[in-house]
């Protein structure tokens, strides 16, 4: 395919066309990444969560400049959420990216989450393959501003940076069960501001609880930045290059691929279901059954089991 | 679970190029766009024409929307249009807003930026606009050949072809 070919030779435009047609889940596009994913394993992919305002832009535009010095080329994947009511969306997260814009060696891509939880638009792992295939060698994907569950990050990246602030107190308590447990690198920024300190304190204090370290093998660093002038972002970038180089060597970069490409095939298998379900059975069927279901003639369950049998599917009732 | 079929969204930065820092009209517009269910990317003040074309170009946009308040857009609005040609960009629509005296309008439209909405335009019709002049086809027609890389299409336009052999993403170099 012309198109594949002008993103392995670094053609810009051929990329930044593939990532809209992926987006837009356009019918070409399948055949288009089917060809990139054959290309593509060699990116070290790094995912930035953390609440909104937390400098996940600012840090991440300081870090790809970090990158550029060890001359990397790299690749940012930047989430920015929808309207859930009109489906617009602003990007903003350009505005602190700008200063790299006329680089040749880094490529900034907005999304927008386009109904998707989880911090992510459902094509970002898909966007990743592309810019993959595209030899960037490292690729940073930036999260909508999350709270406490947005983990999807977790399946779409090979190292997690979490950021937090100081002077958020109660809300590393509250965290500490979603984003907290997916983070191999914490960052707290902000580290000018009062309470650094504690805050990298009580950091260390809740992975002294968490009962699967040992299992993981690796300690999470927690690495205080001041993004708006680049302090530790150079031991930032140090400590990505060291998970990477932990992944590779502890064999886990194997199993962390071996589940993403499971829930990937898994997902593609869902949704080659559900649109065959949606195909063999009529709207209108679908509401006769939850009418039954509202009425309580009928339960959930066993309205499940009607449909799967449309699909040749034997599911208990 | 949500359709994910072929869903088609409109895509518009919307850039201030120059040296005005007065973007309360770029915003205004950002959000009309967006709550007419667009994808808008905001590049914020002070972009160089490099950067609204680097932009233009990584974000894959059927829609540029300049705001210009300082007097500049007939030494600016020209290298965008310049660069875009260079860059092989031929597919996306550009329009302008802000203060663009009469007299300048014609000059203007030569170079193909079309819209220049002034002070009161209603957001329905700059809305209305857009959605009636992106080229809805472009995403299913091959893409243009990049000009300046390959080396082949250079000749088609005249006045461009200079300083440009090390590649497309050289001119960058003089953002700042």
């Amino acid at each position: 395919m012309e198109i594949v070919d002008r993103v392995l030779a670094g053609d810009r435009r051929a990329l930044a066309r593939v990532v809209t047609l992926i987006e837009n889940g356009a019918p070409e596009a399948r055949a288009i990444l089917a060809a990139l994913h054959l290309r593509g394993g060699h990116a070290h992919i790094v995912g930035f969560t953390g609440s909104p305002g937390a400098g996940k832009s600012t840090l991440v535009t300081q870090l790809v400049r970090e990158l550029r010095r060890r001359e990397q080329r790299v690749g940012v994947v930047a989430v920015d959420p929808s309207s859930p009511f009109t489906g617009g969306a602003i990007l903003g997260d350009r505005i602190r990216m700008q200063e790299l814009a006329g680089d040749p060696n880094v490529f900034i891509r907005s999304m927008a989450s386009r109904g998707s939880l989880g911090g992510l638009a459902a094509s970002t792992r898909d966007v990743v393959r592309a810019l993959d295939a595209a030899s960037y060698d490292t690729i940073v994907i930036e999260t909508v501003g999350a709270g406490q569950a947005e983990v999807e990050i977790v399946r779409a990246a090979q190292s997690v940076v979490v950021v937090t602030v100081p002077g958020m107190g109660d809300d590393i308590q509250a965290i500490k069960a979603g984003i907290l447990e997916i983070a191999d690198i914490f960052v707290v920024n902000k580290a000018d501001r009062p309470g650094a300190d504690q805050t990298a304190a009580e950091l260390r204090m809740l992975m002294s609880l968490d009962t699967h370290r040992a299992e993981r093998q690796w300690k999470p660093p927690i690495i205080k930045t001041i993004a708006a002038n680049g302090e530790g972002v150079p031991a930032l970038a140090d400590a990505l290059a060291n998970h990477q180089r932990f992944l590779a060597e502890s064999g886990q970069l194997a199993s962390r691929r071996g589940q993403q490409a499971r829930s990937e095939i898994l997902a593609l298998l869902n949704q080659a279901l559900l649109d065959r379900l949606r195909a063999a059975v009529a709207p209108a069927e679908w509401d006769q059954l939850v009418e039954e279901v509202i009425a309580r003639r009928t339960d959930p369950y066993s309205a499940a089991a009607i449909l799967a049998r449309r699909v040749g599917l034997n599911v208990e009732g | 679970m949500t359709e994910q079929t072929a869903e088609r969204k409109i895509r518009v930065l919307v850039a201030k190029p120059g040296l005005d820092g007065h973007d309360r009209g770029a915003k205004v517009i950002a959000r009309a766009l967006r709550d007419a269910g667009m994808e808008v990317i905001y590049t914020g003040i002070r972009q160089t024409p490099t950067m609204i074309v680097e932009a233009a170009i990584q974000e894959d946009v059927d829609a540029i929307l300049m705001s210009i308040l300082s007097g500049a857009h007939m030494a600016l609005f020209p290298k965008v249009m310049d660069s875009l040609r260079q860059n092989g960009v031929d597919d996306v629509l550009v329009l302008a807003g802000g203060i663009l005296p009469d007299e300048d309008i014609p000059a203007i439209e030569a170079l193909g930026i079309r819209g220049n909405f002034g002070p009161g335009t209603p957001m329905q019709s700059i809305i209305d606009f857009v959605r009636a002049n992106v080229h809805t086809e472009r995403l299913t027609r091959a893409l243009s050949p990049l000009g300046g890389l390959s080396g082949e299409s250079s000749g088609a336009t005249p006045g461009e072809s200079a300083g440009t052999s090390a590649g497309a993403g050289a001119s960058g170099q003089t953002a700042g």
